[in-house]
């Protein structure tokens, strides 16, 4: 099973304690002196000090790649009888794959925001925020205990937070701030609850003492009002909600879209390339609690199945670019839950790298975009674009590559990961892989029909925006904008290069490497190469039917663009409502919670309480007071006969005592 | 012969005299005599006491407040006569009201 024996290295490494350090420092130093003293300079700091965390990572990659795995803590944060929490580190293949692409897309968003971030007033507030963001995904992921990711899994939260509320002058995005982490907190909760089931039944929450123990719950049962749920299950469901909430999927995934109020370089590098898919790694980090129960793997294909085609329903109905791709996101992500709901982790995980950069190119194309149209009403809308090719040509090249990517197009990084998750669902031996696999087939169509009605939409044809632009052209972004996106291009081309399967001649290093934490596959058969083949073919098929049904609507015949939304209103207000889970929420939870805190808030704690209190202090000082005043009528002689008295009582009272 | 008795008692007189007239009399400087009066029968009793214990501590305080004394009838005559002069001739307790709350 393990190809290589790793050694196990557990002294105090400084290089990988570097890693996330530097861009926390980087970002306590640009928040505490960027406001006064740096202003336009603030990027500097934490761009260098991200650029090193990168060249630190890949350093140890090489380490690991050469049979190392570091594994020490450097802290002991809380120490109880049988409860030992440490802040430590744990580099292995799963670690230093995602330290790598965290490091890389993260310099790299550092190096565009510095374009699209200009001018901005709180350019030291974004640049502080989204370095304190990639210390503690770097910590979430680099984390060797359950409660240090549970903290680098809130730290990630808080810094989506600051940055999705980054313009928190407008109430949108603050309204947006306040969902998602609202609705990440009904995740996390569940998360929380996980951590503490695991810790109650096995006794320890470090990984290395945890997975050598998890026979001893494999046949556990607890009883929960009269039901008999078995253990392993529960904890892994708990431990999904958390997963549910931060990888956005069904029924928590409501906040991503409206996260795309922040702006757009946090939209590729937060909600897009790295803490979305936190979930994920997640998942695959505890895959063989997962793996216990089979009703648990069944719960995390069917969520990521279902998010993945309602996602992308969706996505072709709405009109903000930003949007469409947050709904695109939303798919792609349901992808990994699927591969890793039919057992296939390190597949997971390859999709989840090569989804990381052309997601971000994607998004830091639309970045570009809305650059360019800022002057109009609403940047986002592509209604108003249209013909940018010509305008934009390093923008429209690098955004082609990443929708041919993500649509599957052979050649590019997502037809190899994409086509590894339904190969390994087709043969999968969970019963459920042959749905799965149709499931992914038919949003592979759909995923490459959104994506090219906004590559058509955006790109080709005229430009529609002249009027609100008031005969302004848009023009192509600063260098600083456009050379990240041509080094993602790379990576959204060459990213799946690294794990090209064996019925096409590759070795699939990838999967390998990650193969020794993450544990193998489970397929039924070896699979014939025919039908490897066959399948391939479906899929590419699929992949070019949407592209060319996307054509044909936007390019060829413009009029059949509203001829479904008007043939089919129903459905497609039901599509353009986003399955209308905004609604539901709203008049289920959102609604009740208001009257129940208006209730209570305003009928009783205000009115009897707060009321009361306030004006029942004011009320008896001021009785008190107007009463001692009578006493105090400023005659001498009234005050001598006090003086008597009082010594009198004096007296009486020490006498008679 | 005259006792102890009879200095605590001379001295005890002084003081209520004082004290009642004190706290009834409304005129300031008769108010003042009155501390005077007090202060006197203190002095007395300090003296007295000290007297007969052999004891020097009482004189000193007799001393002391004989010069608190002067110092405090310059003060509050001084005052009596700046309340005179501002209030419109009135020197009566309860017509000064200035410190009514």
């Amino acid at each position: 099973m393990v190809e290589k024996s790793f050694e196990v290295i557990r002294e105090f490494n400084l290089t990988i304690f570097l890693i996330p350090f530097l861009p926390f420092a980087a970002s306590i130093i640009t928040l505490t002196l960027g406001r006064l003293y740096w202003r336009d300079k603030a990027h500097y700091l934490p761009v260098l000090a991200v650029f090193l965390s990168f060249i630190l990572g890949f350093k140890t990659l090489f380490d690991v790649l050469g049979g190392k795995i570091y594994e020490f803590d450097i802290y002991t944060w809380i120490l109880s009888s049988h409860l030992k929490v440490g802040l430590g580190f744990l580099v292995d293949p799963l670690s230093i794959m995602m330290v790598c692409m965290v490091c890389s897309l993260s310099f790299l968003i550092h190096v565009y925001s510095i374009g699209y971030m200009h001018g901005d007033p709180g350019y030291y507030r974004f640049f502080s925020y989204i370095a304190l963001f990639t210390f503690s995904m770097l910590m979430l992921v680099l984390s060797n205990n359950l409660v240090q990711l549970f903290l680098g899994w809130e730290a990630v939260g808080l810094c989506s937070y600051f940055l999705i509320g980054f313009w928190y002058e407008k109430k949108s995005a603050a309204d947006a701030a306040k969902k998602a982490f609202i609705v990440n907190r009904v995740g996390d909760f569940g998360f929380a609850l996980g951590i503490y089931m695991v810790f109650y039944f096995l006794g320890t929450l470090y990984y290395h003492e945890m997975f050598p123990k998890l026979h001893l719950i494999a046949h556990k049962y607890i009883h929960i009002g009269g039901w008999e749920i078995h253990v392993p299950f529960l904890i892994s469901f708990l431990l999904f909600c958390g997963a549910m909430g931060k990888s956005a999927q069904v029924p928590l995934h409501v906040w991503l879209p409206d996260a795309m109020e922040g702006p757009t370089p946090v939209s590729a590098l937060i909600h897009a390339a790295t803490m979305v898919t936190a979930g994920v790694f997640m998942v695959s980090r505890l895959h063989s609690l997962f793996e216990m129960s089979e009703a648990a793997m069944a719960m995390v294909a069917f969520v990521g199945a279902f998010t993945c085609f309602m996602a992308a329903t969706i996505a072709p109905t709405q009109f903000d670019i930003k949007r469409v791709i947050a709904f695109s996101t939303l798919s792609q992500l349901g992808y990994m839950f699927m591969a890793c709901g039919v057992g296939a982790f390190a597949v997971g995980m390859f999709h989840l790298f090569t989804h990381a950069y052309f997601k971000a190119l994607l998004f830091l194309g639309a970045g570009s975009v809305i650059h360019a149209l800022h002057h109009a009403p609403d940047p986002n809308d592509i209604r108003i674009m249209g013909g940018l090719r010509k305008y934009m040509p390093i923008t429209f090249w690098t955004f082609l590559i990443a929708s041919l990517s993500i649509s599957g197009v052979p050649g590019f990084a997502g037809f190899f990961s994409k086509d590894e998750i339904l190969s390994h669902a087709f043969f999968s031996e969970y019963p459920w892989g042959k749905i799965i696999w149709f499931i992914g087939w038919f949003v592979a169509a759909l995923t490459a029909f959104y994506t090219f009605r906004i590559v058509f939409k955006a790109f080709c044809g005229e430009f529609r925006g002249r009027e609100v632009l008031h005969g302004e052209v848009p023009h192509e972004s600063p260098k600083v904008m456009t050379i990240p996106l041509i080094i993602i291009a790379f990576g959204a081309i060459f990213s799946g290069w690294l794990g090209i399967p064996e019925s096409l001649g590759g070795g699939a290093h990838f999967m390998k490497f990650l193969e020794s934490v993450v544990g193998e596959p489970k397929v039924v058969h070896e699979a014939s190469h025919g039908l490897e083949y066959f399948l391939m073919l479906l899929s590419v098929l699929a992949g070019l039917t949407g592209i060319g049904l996307a054509w044909l609507v936007y390019v060829k015949k413009p009029e059949l663009e509203t001829a479904f939304s008007s043939r089919f209103r129903r459905i497609y207000t039901f599509l353009f409502r986003k399955w209308y889970f905004d609604e539901l929420y709203y008049y289920t939870i959102v609604r009740p919670t208001l009257w129940i805190a208006e209730f209570v808030v305003k009928l009783i704690l205000d009115t009897f309480v707060i009321e009361n209190t306030v004006n029942g202090s004011a009320y008896s000082v001021d009785t008190v007071g107007s009463g001692l005043r009578k006493f105090h009528n400023g005659i001498v002689n009234y005050y001598n006969v006090f003086i008597l008295l009082g010594v009198i009582i004096y007296f009486i009272v020490f006498y008679l005592r | 012969m005259v006792g102890l008795g009879h200095y605590i008692a001379l001295s005890l007189i002084l003081f209520i005299i004082g004290m009642f007239g004190f706290i009834f009399r409304r005129n300031l400087i008769v108010m003042l005599v009155c501390i005077e009066v007090m202060l006197n029968g203190l002095i007395i009793m300090f003296a007295a006491i000290s007297h007969y214990t052999k004891d020097i501590s009482g004189y000193i305080v007799v001393f002391f407040i004989i010069a608190m004394a002067a110092a405090e009838a310059a003060i509050g005559l001084s005052l009596v006569v700046l309340i005179y002069k501002k209030l419109r001739k009135k020197v009566y307790s309860d017509e000064i009201t200035f410190f009514k709350g």
